[in-house]
């Protein structure tokens, strides 16, 4: 479709890694960057006590300011905001691996049900265990998540991958899995019955540091090796005897990328709950930005989903305010008509 | 997509002799709805209670929570599985119903709005058929769009996202409004509990009007069941027969969520179990659905009163629990392509 694209090939000498982007890729990422940082300031700036952005940017960076400034910021703001930050980067690059996984534009963790195992599995835990620290609730997001992307993977897609038999499974799924939630709903003692449902709006309502730092490890490992396997998505995206032809291993690529699915978006439901299309929507986003291929696509992916989730906050904080809209409500609302305008386009 | 021909039709008497037993199986679950709870109260103090009520505590409980809540799980399972039956017939789609396609959801969030707006109970109703109208053409035209018409799947996806969308307003709205959120809690998980006499009556003529509408749209759904063309080409009016389907599907929909809230996956399960029994004649399908639908969803009910006794669950997730597996099942063994 496009002859002669200016490509860039980035080589690290020591390791053997070595990426292919698109020439636009450079500049669509700073410009990215710039709009998520800006984000996440007026994100931090807004609220029932406003600080002016120069004084953020300030404590953010420990330059001195009003010690009450300090406390707004660094102590209630800034973690909810990088949170927003994270969970979005790690939506989007669960949604990207999923739809180059599956050849399926339609295909998102929060469709076929990966999102909805993982709230299962938290929620299970939150009630049963009430006295479990929030650390360990990514790791069984996580379990939920592959549980979920397992049982998708042998009931959907294994037999001849039909695109739209994943998703109406996917669609079943989720009705089980949110069923069962219910259900644990139901059984729960009532306060931590209230803290589940705050936290299964999808939304970074209340977030602080203590649910900043058990996230970030996911995303310091998945993030870089999803970046890592982005060339193994490119060839498997030719279809599978040309990816084996080629000389990859599918069976073990796939597996690991599906790992890396299930282990970014279930830290990111562990920590905000189902944000719901922003895996559908910053892979199409970014694919129109720098094209098909993964190594450009995944990173611009990732802060697409970043600067979303941040913006849903901020909307979902200001429109309503004082009382909030959880973020998950405004990506949903921007995010279904979204999806049926891909099926419009794409039938 | 239904590949099962009309050659394979089962004799009247048959047919006729099973509605007859439904009936009887009907009424027996009926009973059952009445008898069984959380406080045991035998055979005789039911009978009592029904024909010479004297105002004790068990006579107060049958007549006020468990008939009424019986005979709701009849009427709404009987309209949701005829509601489920026209919208597969009509759109020739075996994972269609008014819940996959989001007209449940269209006119729950409807009654949400009713209560948030502050409206009079006696218009909840009409809020709720607005909600479903408002969504079934929606979601007709989202399925409809696009180069290659209408086409099942592109209907159940679109009814999908529809759904995502509607319930994300849902929740918004609920959380603008804690009271709102208060009143409706157990509803909007779809549940028969709490409904007294009153609150059936108010609808339940629309109710009999969607049925008995739809029993006099059994012969144009079996000739709509064999493709539009077809039936166009028997002398069919199919935009006639459409819209009077749809206007009976937005009935059942609207008044079953008015009065349970949006039950899922009766409608979807109900036609399959029926068809396999039945064949494909919708002059039968649709009463045995009726039958079918109540039986199902009062034993739903019974279960989800008994498994965690004293307490309950909300019928709707018990529906969901069954239901949800049958359409993954649907979805592997239909979906080809």
């Amino acid at each position: 479709m496009h002859p002669s694209k200016p490509w860039r090939s980035v080589r690290l000498q020591r390791f053997p890694i070595s990426f292919r982007v698109d020439q636009r890729v450079t500049g669509v990422l700073a410009i990215l960057i710039g709009v998520a940082s800006l984000a996440l300031v007026v994100n931090v700036s807004r609220g029932e006590y406003p600080v002016p952005l120069w004084a953020v940017v300030k404590t953010i960076f420990g330059l001195p300011t009003t010690s009450d400034y300090a406390f707004v910021v660094n102590t209630l703001r800034l973690p909810r905001a990088l949170i927003a930050l994270l969970v979005g980067m790690g939506l989007a690059t669960a949604g990207t691996i999923l739809q180059g996984l599956t050849r399926n534009p339609l295909a998102a963790p929060g469709i076929i049900g990966i999102n909805s195992g993982a709230s299962l599995v938290a929620v299970a835990f939150i009630v049963l265990w009430p006295g479990l620290p929030v650390g360990w609730l990514p790791l069984a997001a996580f379990v939920g998540a592959l549980l979920a992307a397992i049982a998708i993977y042998l009931l959907a897609w294994n037999q001849g991958s039909s695109p739209v038999r994943l998703i109406l499974v996917g669609v079943g799924l989720t009705a089980l899995t949110g069923a069962c939630t219910t259900l644990m709903i139901t059984f729960g003692n009532i306060y931590d019955v209230s803290q589940a449902l705050v936290w299964l709006t999808g939304s970074v309502y209340g977030r602080s540091w203590a649910n900043f730092w058990p996230l970030l490890p996911w995303m310091l490992l998945f993030l870089p090796l999803a970046l890592i396997l982005a060339r193994d998505l490119d060839t498997l995206n030719l279809g599978d005897g040309l990816a084996q032809g080629l000389g990859n291993r599918v069976e073990w690529t796939r597996s690991l990328l599906l790992l890396c699915t299930a282990a970014l978006s279930g830290s990111a439901v562990a920590t905000a709950g189902t944000i719901g299309f922003v895996g559908l929507m910053a892979p199409h986003l970014a694919r129109q930005l720098v094209g098909p291929s993964h190594a450009g696509l995944i990173p611009v992916a990732a802060l697409t989903g970043a600067c979303i989730v941040e913006l849903a906050d901020l909307v979902g904080r200001l429109l309503f305010a004082p009382i909030e809209l959880p973020c998950g409500i405004v990506t949903a609302v921007i995010g279904a008509p979204y999806f049926l305008w891909l099926l419009y386009r794409n039938a | 997509m239904q590949s099962s021909s009309l050659s394979d039709a089962r004799s009247p008497l048959l047919l006729g002799l099973g509605l007859v037993a439904g009936s009887g199986l009907l009424l027996g679950s009926l009973l059952l709805g009445i008898l069984l709870g959380a406080a045991d109260i035998d055979a005789t103090t039911v009978w009592q209670a029904i024909f010479q009520f004297d105002g004790s505590t068990e006579h107060l409980i049958i007549r006020t929570v468990r008939l009424p809540r019986a005979l709701l799980a009849v009427v709404v399972g009987a309209a949701l599985a005829a509601a489920g039956t026209i919208t597969q017939g009509l759109t020739r789609n075996p994972l269609a119903a008014p819940d996959i396609l989001g007209i449940n959801v269209g006119a729950s969030l409807a009654m949400v709005l009713a209560i948030f707006l502050g409206s009079d109970s006696r218009n909840y109703v009409w809020f709720a058929f607005g909600g479903a109208a408002i969504a079934a053409v929606t979601v007709y035209w989202l399925g409809s769009t696009g180069r290659q018409g209408l086409t099942p799947l592109k209907l159940v996806i679109a009814g999908a996202a529809l759904t995502a969308l509607l319930h994300s307003l849902t929740t918004a709205v609920l959380l603008l409004s804690q009271q709102t959120l208060e009143e409706i809690r157990f509803w909007l998980a779809g549940s028969l509990a709490g409904q007294e006499l009153a609150d059936l009556w108010p609808v339940l003529p629309y109710i009999t009007l969607g049925l008995a509408g739809s029993l006099a749209l059994g012969r144009q759904l079996t000739l709509m069941s064999l493709g539009e063309d077809v039936a166009q080409g028997l002398g069919l009016q199919t935009a006639g027969v459409k819209i009077a389907a749809a206007v009976v599907v937005v009935l059942l929909a609207g008044s079953a969520v008015a009065l349970a809230g949006p039950i899922g996956f009766v409608g979807l399960v109900v036609p399959h179990i029926i068809r396999i029994g039945v064949g494909m004649d919708y002059r039968w399908i649709l009463p045995y659905a009726m039958l079918v639908g109540g039986i199902l969803l009062s034993v739903a009910d019974i279960a989800a009163r008994l498994v965690i006794r004293p307490q309950e669950l909300p019928v709707g997730i018990m529906t969901a629990l069954i239901g949800a597996p049958f359409f993954i099942y649907l979805a592997r063994s239909r979906i080809k392509r």
